[in-house]
């Protein structure tokens, strides 16, 4: 696990001015191999040499903010900006190369579409498999799984192979496990982008609901209309670095200007 | 009620995420973690077994048909072009053979498929976080219960060739458990190095097969070739295999030397790779 536990308290989720999620000068970066054109010239060369071919990506770089219990805060910015990074680092499954991030409460996540899945089982295996993988009892899995395949309206589909869904049955799969494993911290990254219109706004209620109960959300999207919605804080990331925090308005304003797209054409993007 | 409720110790509900490199986690909350997710383990071993083989004709009874097919090859590579046909006990070779190959092909199958995966649980591992080492394990599980019905091919196998069935048969699972841990510990080992080192998963085959002739699988082990004789017991697979053999197709009680070998290796390989395995699992993420 990539954790270092350094303390331990109990918790105390609405007594205190403890923010739920405290990120202090994280920075994140992965080693990949990587060459232009592999071939076996360059690799035997590269042996002699006693090389390696190893690039280095700084995927987030001296990011810090705090957010509070109770906040919904978007995240926005261009592919590659380290978002999902920056999640995967929150959930704790990502160790950051420096900095400190401190979590209060019970993370659940929700990573881009499909994920942790395995497309040879069904929905339902599925369902149980990452259950038991987040720690949960067989027990309570089988009382939550009611809730989850209901939410999920996928019907005989639950008992089949994942790899006859659909995208859009995947990601409602997806969305309604990570709001039923009943989370302090619910880490949303581009989980909505293929839902149908109904799921969404079921999907938004439901979130909404878990914003009033004190809960706290991160939602990572390119939707800047459910960003508006939803979200009472935002965060611009760009390259790794954080670009702006602030009212979600006056941030999406400062984000689609910086991309040089007026607003209107990004509100008709998204809706393709 | 909370998701993550059942392992506070491993999952407090503050959390202190802090860079590292090497070292190893604290021992006790992780080896509280990985026993409240074992039924995680068997889960995913159960499902990968009934998974496996759905789209053959054949399915499940690829579990028998692959180890009948295993000592059809070798015996027509040990017995027809080696020319050993005519040897006496030749019978009870035949059954040696296939006990000892079931066994090595259980062991480096447990060990390729501990070792393959971390890297091919990408996904999972990208997006959950939970002590890694389960993945191995549940590898090895798979593996373990992929191997029984080789068990009764074996005894088929042992009564067709006329042997006789004796009460240290039964002995013989010791050195069965003993082969487990050591294929665990391997697989960790080489899971592990394949996240840094790639090439592994190529260089592993040809590994498996080199040791499978160092070892008494298609030789008796007191017959060893000369050239063999002075370094063949410090081969892990040497009390192994020689135990397991020598209790199920002759009903001999092994040399304490076999016994000991046997557990020492089997320890060693369990301590060394889940160590080493559990030190750089936090990296594992990053590099994937």
């Amino acid at each position: 696990m990539s954790v270092s536990e350094t303390e331990k308290k109990p918790m105390q989720k609405t007594t205190s001015n403890v923010p739920a999620v405290k990120v202090q000068d994280v920075s994140i970066t992965y080693r990949t191999t990587f060459e232009r054109v592999p071939t076996f010239k360059s690799a035997l060369v590269r042996f002699g040499r006693g090389e390696r071919a190893v690039r280095e990506v700084k995927a987030v770089q001296n990011v810090s903010f705090d957010v509070n219990h109770g906040t919904t805060i978007g995240i926005i910015g261009a592919n590659g900006a380290g978002k999902s990074t920056l999640m995967r680092a929150v959930a704790g499954i990502l160790p950051p190369t420096s900095g400190r991030i401190e979590v209060h409460g019970r993370v659940s996540t929700l990573l881009s579409l499909g994920v942790g899945f395995n497309a040879a089982l069904s929905g339902k295996e599925n369902v149980i498999l990452g259950g038991l993988a987040a720690g949960l009892s067989r027990k309570v899995i089988e009382e939550r799984y009611e809730e989850i395949s209901e939410f999920a309206e996928l019907g005989d589909f639950m008992e089949m192979p994942m790899r006859t869904y659909s995208s859009g049955m995947f990601s409602r799969l997806a969305f309604s496990v990570a709001v039923h494993m009943d989370p302090d911290i619910l880490l949303i990254d581009e989980a909505l982008s293929a839902g149908d219109a109904s799921f969404k706004s079921k999907a938004a209620a439901k979130m909404s609901e878990l914003v009033t109960n004190s809960r706290t959300m991160f939602l990572v999207s390119h939707a800047m209309s459910s960003v508006r919605e939803m979200c009472n804080d935002c965060i611009w990331l760009h390259k790794g670095k954080l670009m702006m925090r602030g009212e979600p308005d006056e941030v999406i304003q400062a984000y689609t200007k910086f991309l040089q797209v007026g607003e209107a054409e990004s509100v008709s993007l998204e809706d393709l | 009620m909370n998701a993550t409720s059942v392992d506070e110790e491993f999952n407090p509900s503050v959390h202190v995420y802090e860079p590292h490199k090497v070292g190893l986690p604290a021992l006790r909350p992780y080896f509280t973690a990985l026993w409240q997710r074992r039924e995680f383990a068997a889960e995913m071993s159960r499902t990968n077994i009934r998974a496996a083989n759905t789209n053959t004709f054949f399915g499940q009874v690829w579990l028998v048909l692959n180890p009948l097919l295993l000592a059809l090859v070798y015996y027509l590579l040990t017995d027809i072009i080696a020319g050993g046909g005519a040897k006496v006990g030749a019978a009870e070779r035949f059954a040696h053979m296939c006990a000892g190959l079931f066994a090595f092909y259980y062991f480096s199958g447990a060990m390729t498929a501990g070792a393959a995966s971390v890297v091919g649980g990408g996904k999972l591992l990208m997006n959950q976080s939970f002590p890694r080492m389960l993945l191995p394990l549940s590898a090895v599980r798979t593996a373990f219960f992929r191997f029984l019905p080789t068990l009764v091919v074996y005894l088929g196998i042992h009564l067709l060739m006329r042997q006789k069935l004796h009460w240290q048969m039964l002995l013989a699972p010791a050195f069965l458990i003993m082969l487990t841990f050591f294929a665990a510990g391997m697989g960790m080992i080489f899971a592990a190095l394949q996240v840094y080192f790639r090439d592994t998963t190529s260089f592993l085959p040809y590994f498996v097969r080199i040791w499978l002739y160092m070892s008494p699988v298609l030789w008796f082990a007191e017959q060893a070739p000369p050239k063999f004789k002075g370094f063949i017991q410090y081969n892990p697979l040497y009390p192994l295999l020689g135990g397991w053999a020598d209790l199920l197709v002759k009903g001999a009680i092994p040399k304490w030397q076999l016994w000991a070998g046997g557990g020492f290796w089997a320890i060693l390989a369990f301590v060394v790779g889940s160590l080493f395995f559990m030190s750089r699992e936090r990296e594992f993420v990053v590099r994937l």
